[in-house]
């Protein structure tokens, strides 16, 4: 198993934090995982956006061309990176403000209304995890109960009641997929 | 993958920083600049709570000047920066080798010339292995490829800044600053360190003073210094030059490049494989002293057909490839610079149409 995860979307929707909580997971799962955030001079509400490796074989390159899936959070996102998905691989769209749909044909696309769930769970910020919730369940890659006890290692103190509601953005993405 | 160690998720920067007071680093001192910042962030939280001092001094050159102040007491003392930071730094780094003073200096660099940009690059090559101070000096220069060896490199930097009484420099990279990925905190093998009876920690009954200094004005004395300077990078050179090298036996072309770079440069070889290319995989981990001699013996190999070097710059340890291959086989050069990143299919394809010209 071999994933090269491109996510990416405004500064504060989540996007770098999607992909610690994926190579967090994969390092409790002992696969092997990278993550590379871009840094550049970012303004607010600008785009962010980070390179993941997730791998049942040492990392080399923790940079890639090509990625097996791509996470859209915005628009410019979905433009940008589009073009550079592997044939074979999946975009997941953030359907809450990306009204685009995916133009090729060769790809998978899997639209995730993000923003309206977190909406309906009462926190936009829990966007990212229905996100990620989707991500899981349509790929495979991790499983929903690492994911969980990581949360429960994330949030601890006065921010442990956070686990519920992140728990419940997860679920909420998985069944996107699995209905 | 061994599921007996606890692997745990780190920042490259604060891995360093962390590595560094597991090392027994007391002192840090050090100016901001991205991409290393999370260094002297993680110091300031944690050094203190090691029984440390953390300053954010007014300047990169206060900061390695109370380096030299630091080790010259005794303790074992870093500072970090970046390419422009480090600059700023030399005429202190060259007084510490004069001085013969231990300590740390990472340099996480980035795209230059002047203030350049931000983004990772290793255009500081020719200034960590030639000096960029004033006169006939070396550091060890430590390149770790991963967020694992910079962790073991940091750690194992003090010892040798105390063994040979220098600076030792960990070149790193912004990507390495920056990336985080999982590691596996080990102890490093002990070495035996000598006594620091030459610091100038108070007389406590003894005859003499300690004085360190980076002046010899009489040419006499100044000369004799420098020889002596010159027995131990000797030394050095026979006894720290450490490289890693992959699938090199009977290849027919040598991918030589350390840091980021080396690592694209694996997911490349990989790719050249399943073509059916044979790559040998050549990465320094210690750029000064640099591994001439082995290099040569493998560019000597007659399946050898070229050597490629891949940096992020405009070629720069080429020069040293070159030294050491001296004309026996052609060596070529891929960079890309000013921030920006080779790709493992840049360096592919770099491979293969060098391999058409040369076969």
């Amino acid at each position: 198993m071999k994933k090269q995860i491109t996510i990416a979307g405004f500064g504060g929707q989540g996007v770098m934090s999607i992909g610690k909580s994926l190579v967090e997971a994969a390092v409790d799962e002992n696969l092997h995982a990278t993550w590379v955030p871009s840094y550049g001079p970012e303004m607010r509400g600008g785009t962010a956006n980070c390179e993941v490796v997730l791998s049942d074989e040492p990392v080399g390159s923790p940079v890639f061309t090509y990625p097996t899936e791509l996470i859209a959070m915005n628009r410019p996102s979905l433009h940008k990176f589009e073009d550079m998905v592997q044939p074979g691989g999946t975009i997941f769209v953030n359907s809450s403000i990306i009204g685009d749909k995916v133009q090729r044909t060769d790809v998978k696309a899997v639209y995730v209304p993000c923003d309206t769930i977190a909406d309906e769970l009462g926190n936009k910020k829990v966007s990212n995890m229905v996100m990620l919730g989707a991500y899981i369940a349509a790929t495979g890659a991790l499983k929903t109960e690492t994911i969980k006890e990581m949360l429960v290692h994330m949030f601890t103190g006065p921010k442990a009641k956070l686990v519920d509601l992140n728990m419940e953005a997860l679920e909420r993405g998985k069944a996107c997929i699995e209905s | 993958m061994d599921t007996t160690v606890e692997k745990e998720l780190w920042k490259g920067n604060e891995a360093v920083a962390e590595a560094a007071i597991r090392a027994g680093c007391k002192c840090f001192f050090g100016y901001p600049i991205t991409p290393q910042n999370e260094i002297p962030e993680y110091m300031s939280a944690h050094l203190p709570e090691a029984g440390g001092v953390f300053i954010q001094s007014e300047s990169e050159l206060a900061a390695i000047n109370m380096v030299y102040g630091a080790a010259a007491s005794g303790v074992r003392a870093m500072t970090s920066s970046s390419s422009p930071g480090i600059s700023l730094k030399q005429e202190g780094i060259s007084a510490m080798c004069s001085g013969e003073l231990p300590g740390v200096v990472v340099n996480m660099m980035r795209g230059g010339p002047g203030l350049g940009t931000i983004q990772p690059s290793q255009c500081d090559y020719f200034q960590a292995t030639r000096g960029g101070g004033n006169g006939d000096y070396r550091t060890i220069v430590l390149a770790p490829c991963d967020i694992q060896e910079a962790v073991d490199m940091t750690q194992e930097a003090f010892d040798l800044a105390d063994i040979y009484r220098m600076p030792v420099m960990i070149l790193g990279d912004g990507m390495i600053g920056q990336m985080m990925e999982p590691i596996v905190w080990h102890d490093i093998p002990k070495r035996e360190l000598p006594s620091k009876d030459w610091c100038a920690s108070g007389r406590k009954g003894r005859d003499h003073s300690n004085f360190i200094t980076s002046l010899r004005i009489d040419a006499p004395d100044s000369e004799e210094f420098n020889r002596h300077l010159e027995a131990k990078y000797k030394t050095i050179a026979e006894k720290e030059t450490r490289w890693v090298e992959k699938d090199t036996d009977g290849c027919e072309i040598i991918i030589a490049a350390y840091g980021t770079p080396s690592r694209i440069a694996l997911s490349a070889a990989e790719e050249l494989e399943a073509k059916g290319i044979k790559v040998g995989l050549f990465r320094p981990q210690t750029v000064w002293p640099f591994p001439s001699e082995r290099l040569a013996e493998l560019a000597a190999q007659p399946s050898v057909k070229a050597i490629l070097v891949v940096e992020m710059s405009l070629g720069q340890m080429v020069e040293d490839v070159q030294l050491a291959v001296k004309g026996a086989k052609p060596v070529r050069f891929y960079g890309r610079v000013g921030g920006m990143v080779p790709s493992v299919e840049e360096i592919a394809e770099e491979a293969e149409k060098i391999l058409q010209e040369v076969r």
